[in-house]
């Protein structure tokens, strides 16, 4: 009933979307995705021009404004420009539809966003624009109309217009974060959406749960959790009340998912040793991946599915390989340090990020798929795990203690911009980005 | 004359005496009988209190040395099982290999499970919080794997022995030195 409403809603504010003729498309030439935090792109968000006469809009339009200045900034591209040091007040004319561009190049900012707010009835009817200062052009021009609830929405799908008419890519703006927490007092699965917004509670097992996967479609997750006693894994559809047990003997842990399939990769030990298997989203053993006595976990898949990331003892210290599944051939990945675990292939295919533990504390790495040139990403600050990309290749959620307890931590794939996610309570570990939620 | 005198003292004395005497060992045969039938009651009633009380107590004697035997016994049995369940055995890092020590325990604890044959046992593997949690459940599995492996090449059924593992989930100590480290490297026994 809940999601028949929200999709009426927003099936209202998309039909009134409307593309602001004179857009030209944009050669994504902005933001370079291979460095593209070494120059953050100064962007100017000043208060949007109110254009009702409610006595709340106010309050609105700056809570919208902030709101998106925020959402951007998440990304870790811009720079977000004082509003101090803006030449013109906002509810002006120059402030939304007729903008004096020389204002705004004379301050430094490469890229604005303008915004018109008008309210009556309860209903919000918002036109945001993007303008590049320097060519004096209109990037994107959208207008949004849906309920006051619906204002995040409204935010997060003019941000996904904005970071893909500069890179070529929707960005993150629709997905969530599945983490562990133990604020009921037992290790539980929670979710969030990508900025720590809106946390929920997904397992009741007060038990120990650990590890939540999404599977690519991002209608179900796989965990581990104790809630019969044992280590079975658990595949559960988030919105429906169904699933799978998985309660072989041993343990039955690190679920990932198979791209774009309704199977998954975890690993089982009731043969006598912890082994990686290919199973179906329903639980039956499709084949065995790995055969080497001894600790084989952790798989992470390639986003084409045809390698595999695991972990190995084979030898002697835990390890990162690959294997090949059309040649079946393994090899080892890392060489440096000698306790390699948690792989995350990245979504573009070229990058591994892993944790690796020097003197009992963890820090996150990332090395290319063929070995080269491990990079450092956290450095002294605590134990550091778990790093799990976004769908977009761009950021890196990982868990660390830097600050006392384990919490929720985001940086971008190059280790800058490092800031935490949410505070809860109890410690929060096993952070795992979601796919997007919506194909635009 | 004198003589005369002697005589006359000597039967003033002995006649008396005499008389006395006669009389005396009269009464003292009659009495002499009586004495020894009640003294032999006596002895004998004794003898059997003694003999009675001997018996009582070599009874309660030997109701004690088997209360305290079977105290004992149970002590035993108690303890045997209280060590059985207290006794972990311990690992290096990131190593599921049984030490020496950690066999001579497990060997008392093989025997331990053949005197109890009814008895089933849990396993669990447990690490210490350094490293990674994935990795740290399927260290835990073959740490109970190979302790399992271990009694049963000892002759204990694999179908008494359940194996669980709670990789770094559950602590004894949860400090942050290597003392707290090496405790929680370990397996644990409980009794299903």
């Amino acid at each position: 009933m809940k999601i028949c409403r929200t999709l009426i809603a927003w099936f209202i504010a998309t039909l009134f979307i409307l593309t602001i003729p004179g857009v030209s498309l944009a050669g994504y030439d902005y933001i370079d995705i291979t460095q593209p935090y070494l120059k953050k792109l100064p962007i100017a968000v000043p208060y949007f021009k109110k254009i009702s006469t409610v006595d709340d809009t106010d309050q609105l339009s700056r809570t919208l404004s902030d709101l998106l200045s925020d959402t951007l900034d998440f990304t870790g591209y811009f720079k977000i420009m004082n509003r101090e040091a803006f030449l013109l007040n906002p509810q002006t004319d120059a402030g939304f539809a007729n903008v004096i561009f020389h204002d705004w190049t004379s301050i430094g900012a490469e890229l604005l966003v303008t915004g018109g707010v008008l309210v009556k009835d309860n209903l919000l009817e918002i036109e945001l624009r993007l303008y590049d200062t320097f060519k004096e052009k209109l990037l994107v021009g959208k207008r949004y109309k849906g309920g006051i609830s619906d204002q995040r929405r409204i935010i997060r799908r003019f941000c996904s217009d904005v970071i893909y008419s500069l890179t070529g890519d929707r960005g993150i703006f629709d997905t969530e974060i599945a983490f562990v927490s133990t604020s009921s007092g037992t290790k539980e699965i929670y979710i969030c959406e990508f900025d720590g917004y809106n946390i929920r509670r997904v397992t009741h097992t007060n038990s120990i749960t650990l590890t939540p996967a999404w599977s690519s479609d991002g209608q179900w997750i796989a965990y581990t959790s104790y809630a019969r006693g044992k280590p079975d894994l658990y595949i559960k559809h988030l919105k429906e009340n169904r699933g799978t047990v998985i309660s072989k003997e041993g343990i039955n842990i690190t679920p990932a998912w198979f791209p774009n399939k309704f199977d998954l990769a975890a690993t089982l030990s009731f043969s006598g040793d912890p082994e990686i298997y290919l199973l179906t989203g329903t639980g039956k053993v499709i084949k065995r991946l790995t055969n080497n006595k001894g600790i084989d976990v952790s798989p992470t898949w390639s986003p084409d599915g045809k390698k595999m990331a695991f972990v190995s003892k084979r030898s002697g210290t835990p390890q990162i390989y690959i294997k090949n599944l059309d040649s079946d051939q393994e090899n080892r990945l890392t060489f440096q340090g000698n306790y390699n675990t948690q792989p995350s292939w990245s979504p573009k295919g070229d990058k591994i990020a892993y944790a690796s533990m020097e003197g009992g504390l963890n820090n996150i790495f990332v090395i290319r798929i063929d070995g080269q040139s491990p990079i450092q990403m956290t450095h002294n600050e605590g134990d550091n795990e778990s790093p799990s990309w976004s769908p977009d290749g761009s950021l890196i959620v990982f868990s660390s203690t830097r600050e006392g307890p384990s919490r929720i931590y985001v940086m971008t794939g190059y280790g800058t911009d490092q800031r935490r996610l949410l505070t809860l309570q109890g410690q929060q570990t096993q952070p795992k980005w979601s796919p997007r939620m919506t194909q635009n | 004359m004198r003589k005369k005198i002697w005589i006359i003292l000597a039967l003033a004395f002995i006649i008396p005496g005499l008389l006395f005497t006669a009389s005396c060992a009269k009464k003292a045969v009659k009495d002499d009988a009586a004495m020894t039938q009640q003294a032999e009651d006596e002895a004998a009633m004794k003898a059997k209190e003694a003999a009675e009380k001997a018996r009582q107590e070599e009874l309660a004697r030997q109701r004690e040395i088997d209360e305290q035997r079977l105290k004992d016994e149970a002590m035993m049995k108690q303890e045997a099982k209280d060590m059985f369940l207290n006794e972990d055995i311990h690992f290096e890092f990131d190593s599921s290999i049984l030490t020496p020590e950690a066999q001579l325990i497990l060997k008392k604890k093989a025997e331990w499970l053949q005197n109890n044959p009814e008895s089933m046992s849990t396993i669990e593997g447990h690490c210490d919080e350094r490293g990674t949690s994935e990795y740290n459940l399927a260290l835990g599995d073959r740490r109970a794997t190979s302790t399992k492996n271990f009694l049963v090449d000892l002759g204990i059924s694999a179908s008494r022995l359940t194996t669980i593992s709670y990789g770094e989930e559950r602590p004894v100590d949860p400090g942050k030195s290597e003392d707290a480290w090496a405790k929680n490297r370990r397996c644990h026994f409980t009794i299903n």
